[in-house]
């Protein structure tokens, strides 16, 4: 590609506090590429992409676009300048009372030069030269609040593009996609980098990088630890410049289990769907993979009683079970992961220690009183056996990484003995080395219960269980055991047909 | 593993910054220079006398703010504290004036009051999904009305004419009014009131129940992520009834102490409870950097406000000054909870 960089970044520092987020980074940006920026969380990615995107200052360091020094104070500057960054929260980059035209053209409805009348028909015209432009064949006039959230995500990146930006940057944008709907976004991307957009793509997820890729800039602690821009690029080099550490994709074991803790008979979960019938063993790890929307998250919430199935019985050690909420299925031993751990899981006022007592203050208190000592000394054990990284157990959650966050949740729900351990996306937004090792702890205290886990990702599943099920329709439509996969079988289970194409 | 504690907290070592210590201790540093300050400007402000004063003076008040501190814990607002406080004195009026009954059918009237409001309230909340504030303003106005149907807006008194034309003869209980005016001795004689015994008691119960019980932890986690408290295992909707129930009982028996001090059911009176209590309760988000609703918080704010306003009487400041003042400590104590301590950022 073009040897001078359109967007250049030379020497960037960063400090908060005594605490070095950024120690000289540099990187450059060209016209009409992908450049995969890959970090385990922690590396400075966040900030890097904060102080492009002008939301916070830097201590040292330029930066450069199209020759001229770039410093935006503002987020609106950096916009104006040609910068325009679509962050990891989608519903950050929409507003979802409003129609997708008037989210499109938002950014004219302020500033100057705006007219002080909103004028439907125009907005219109102007959100159809947008969609256009991008190819988006999304009906402009529904409500953002109603569209799935690929779709969302979609009309953000078209909003951004609206500012015809020179550089676009994308925090895990599909974080929260499926494979089919991440898909249309890749289509996207690509129509943008024939556009000539210098285009700056973080992300976890290895599919996404072998798919978009140009070149892989990786970071680890705040520094650039790696630049891939020789094709073949060199994927396993970039995962372990970002690791500092060779991974070996190690297999994992396939176990089996003779004795059965939970069943499950007839259990419909949709109108019109078929019934799940399964049994998961002792010591075994069983993995429910699918695509996002296939019922798994619904599946889970019935396990733990929070949703009720429209059919069907279930029995834990041989004696019916039916909860009629999370709290007696906890007192059956039946524990939760939960999917999205800042709505559903983390309680942002308390420190890792309240996290992890949080569901069974009743076993450490004696006559309703807090028995202080016993729940340290459980939140301590629970911060040693996951290795999670804190200063003490009285440090708030916000203080963590998203890694560290996800093993105070999984600690939480660790610290008492289950029957049925169940995870639903235990490694959304979690780098990879975390990843390894909420999976290696749940292998290795995997006896004397059954684990469940619902993830999305496929590598996710052949890394941590010993039986894979794949959903698909609010049913299970495949089951595999985890030691001579038949994959392209699997893949076309996922995607609910005959393979058509190759993935 | 603990190596990795130990090493993380060598490269990050806790600091505390100037702005730090402000946030943290800045309320009580401010109380300790207004009491030094009235101290050596308001004859007569340091004594023993005086310090029971500004205790009564913030008593009543201050039991409605612990009760009000229980819903903020759940994630809500009770607005409808000062007129359970009101209804309950004119309960406890009538019951004894007009019913001719003894101290403790008036004392129970009242409390079975504050309960029954406070699970109406609840239940507005939870079950039929009224959004706090607007539900407890509506109790609010509903108790306002209905505290003055029996008498037709009298207020009651010994010898008041009933709307039918018979006189009330029943009269207050000694017993009655000795919650309001009975003075325990403690060092000097006749030093403590009664009403002041009565915060403290129930200050340290609600401090105790808020941080050492596995139902206060629980309350502050619903009030913080309900989901996740659910997903805990937590009755959520539970939680959250006891709370008004326990900011009704708190508000009955401020109003019981409310009656046995005037002696009478003074419609008029009562006006102020609702915002000095609940200037007392934010007012507490601020001390020690809490950031949250807390009892001792609240404590401190209601002897903050009394502090304030008994030294400025002392001074000769006009009585109009004084909701000015209240409101503007108020509005710096947001503040400090709000914007310098950086909570809700990030």
């Amino acid at each position: 590609m073009g040897a001078d960089a359109v967007f250049r970044v030379e020497g960037l520092r960063k400090s908060f506090g005594r605490n070095e987020v950024l120690g000289g980074i540099s990187l450059d940006l060209f016209a009409g590429e992908v450049t995969v920026l890959m970090g385990a969380n922690g590396a400075g990615k966040s900030t890097l992409v904060k102080i492009v995107s002008g939301v916070y200052s830097h201590d040292g360091g330029t930066m450069q676009l199209a020759g001229a020094t770039f410093d935006p104070q503002t987020p609106a500057e950096a916009i104006r300048a040609g910068v325009v960054t679509v962050h990891q929260n989608i519903n950050d980059g929409v507003v979802a009372e409003l129609d997708v035209a008037t989210n499109l053209t938002l950014d004219r409805l302020s500033g100057k030069g705006a007219s002080l009348l909103f004028k439907p028909a125009n907005v219109r015209a102007e959100a159809r030269a947008v969609a256009d432009r991008m190819g988006l064949a999304i009906d402009l006039r529904a409500r953002v609040a109603d569209l799935s959230l690929a779709d969302r995500q979609m009309v953000a990146i078209a909003r951004a593009m609206a500012h015809r930006p020179k550089v676009l940057i994308l925090d895990e944008p599909t974080s929260s996609l499926s494979s089919a709907e991440a898909e249309r976004l890749f289509s996207l991307i690509d129509r943008l980098r024939g556009q000539g957009v210098a285009i700056l793509y973080i992300s976890h997820r290895m599919s996404d990088i072998r798919r978009l890729a140009d070149r892989i800039v990786s970071m680890r602690d705040g520094a650039v630890s790696g630049v891939f821009g020789r094709k073949p690029l060199d994927y396993e080099g970039a995962v372990n410049a970002m690791l500092g550490r060779k991974i070996h994709l190690d297999r994992v074991v396939a176990r089996s289990s003779a004795r059965a803790v939970f069943t499950a008979q007839g259990l419909r979960l949709a109108q019109g769907a078929k019934p799940i019938s399964m049994t998961l063993g002792t010591g075994e790890v069983v993995a429910i993979t699918g695509l996002v929307g296939v019922g798994k998250t619904a599946l889970a919430e019935t396990l733990f009683g929070v949703r009720r199935p429209l059919a069907g019985t279930m029995q834990m050690d041989g004696k019916p079970f039916a909860p009629k909420s999370a709290r007696q299925a906890i007192a059956a031993g039946v524990f939760l992961v939960a999917k999205d751990r800042a709505t559903s899981g983390i309680v942002g006022g308390f420190n890792i220690e309240r996290n992890i007592s949080l569901p069974f203050l009743k076993r450490m208190s004696g006559l309703g009183v807090m028995k202080k000592r016993a729940e340290r000394a459980i939140a301590r054990r629970q911060i040693d056996e996951l290795g999670i990284v804190c200063r003490s157990e009285k440090d708030d959650l916000s203080a963590l990484s998203g890694g560290n966050q996800q093993k105070v949740m999984v600690a939480r729900w660790m610290s008492q003995a289950a029957r049925l351990f169940i995870l639903d996306e235990p490694f959304q937004g979690v780098d990879i080395s975390a990843r390894r090792d909420i999976a290696a702890k749940l292998r290795a205290s995997a006896d004397g219960r059954a684990t469940l886990i619902f993830v999305t990702e496929l590598d996710e599943a052949l890394e941590t269980a010993d039986r894979i099920l794949v959903m698909s329709e609010h049913t299970i439509v495949g089951e595999h055991r985890n030691d001579d996969i038949d994959l392209d079988r699997l893949l076309a289970q996922v995607a609910g047909g005959p393979l058509t194409s190759a993935a | 593993m603990s190596s990795s504690l130990a090493g993380k907290a060598t490269a990050r070592e806790r600091s505390m910054t100037l702005r730090d210590y402000a946030i943290r201790y800045g309320f009580i540093v401010l109380l300790v220079g207004l009491i030094a300050y009235f101290a050596v400007a308001a004859d007569g402000f340091a004594s023993p006398q005086s310090a029971v004063f500004i205790f009564q003076s913030v008593a009543i008040t201050g039991v409605l703010a612990l009760g009000v501190t229980a819903t903020l814990v759940v994630g809500g607002f009770d607005l409808s504290i000062g007129s359970v406080a009101t209804s309950a004195m004119m309960a406890a009026s009538y019951a004894m004036v007009v019913l001719e009954q003894n101290a403790i059918v008036a004392v129970v009237a009242c409390l079975v009051i504050g309960v029954i409001v406070g699970l109406i309230n609840g239940w507005l909340i939870v079950y039929m999904r009224v959004p706090d504030l607007l539900a407890t303003l509506g109790m609010m106005f509903l108790l306002l009305g209905l505290q003055r149907i029996p008498t037709e807006g009298r207020s009651i008194a010994t010898g008041m004419t009933m709307p039918d034309g018979s006189v009330a003869n029943g009269k207050f209980s000694e017993a009655f009014l000795a919650l309001g005016r009975h003075r325990i001795d403690f060092f000097i004689p006749n030093l403590i009131p009664v009403s002041v015994v009565v915060l403290v008691v129930l200050a340290l119960l609600i401090w105790f129940f808020l941080e050492y019980t596995r139902f206060g932890r629980m309350m502050y986690a619903v009030g913080s992520n309900e989901r996740a408290a659910e997903l805990a295992g937590a009755p959520v909707k539970a939680y959250k009834i006891w709370a008004y129930v326990i900011s009704g009982v708190f508000a009955s028996i401020g109003g019981i102490l409310l009656a046995a001090r005037l002696g009478r059911g003074d419609i008029a009176s009562g006006n102020n409870l609702l915002l000095d209590a609940v200037a007392a309760a934010l007012i507490g988000y601020a001390v020690l950097g809490a950031a949250k609703p807390n009892a001792f918080g609240t404590a401190v704010g209601a002897v903050f406000v009394g502090v304030l306003l008994q030294g400025l009487t002392m001074m000769n400041a006009p009585y109009y000054t004084q909701d000015f003042v209240k409101g503007a400590v108020l509005v710096v104590a947001l503040v400090f909870t709000f914007a310098l301590s950086g909570r809700g950022k990030r």
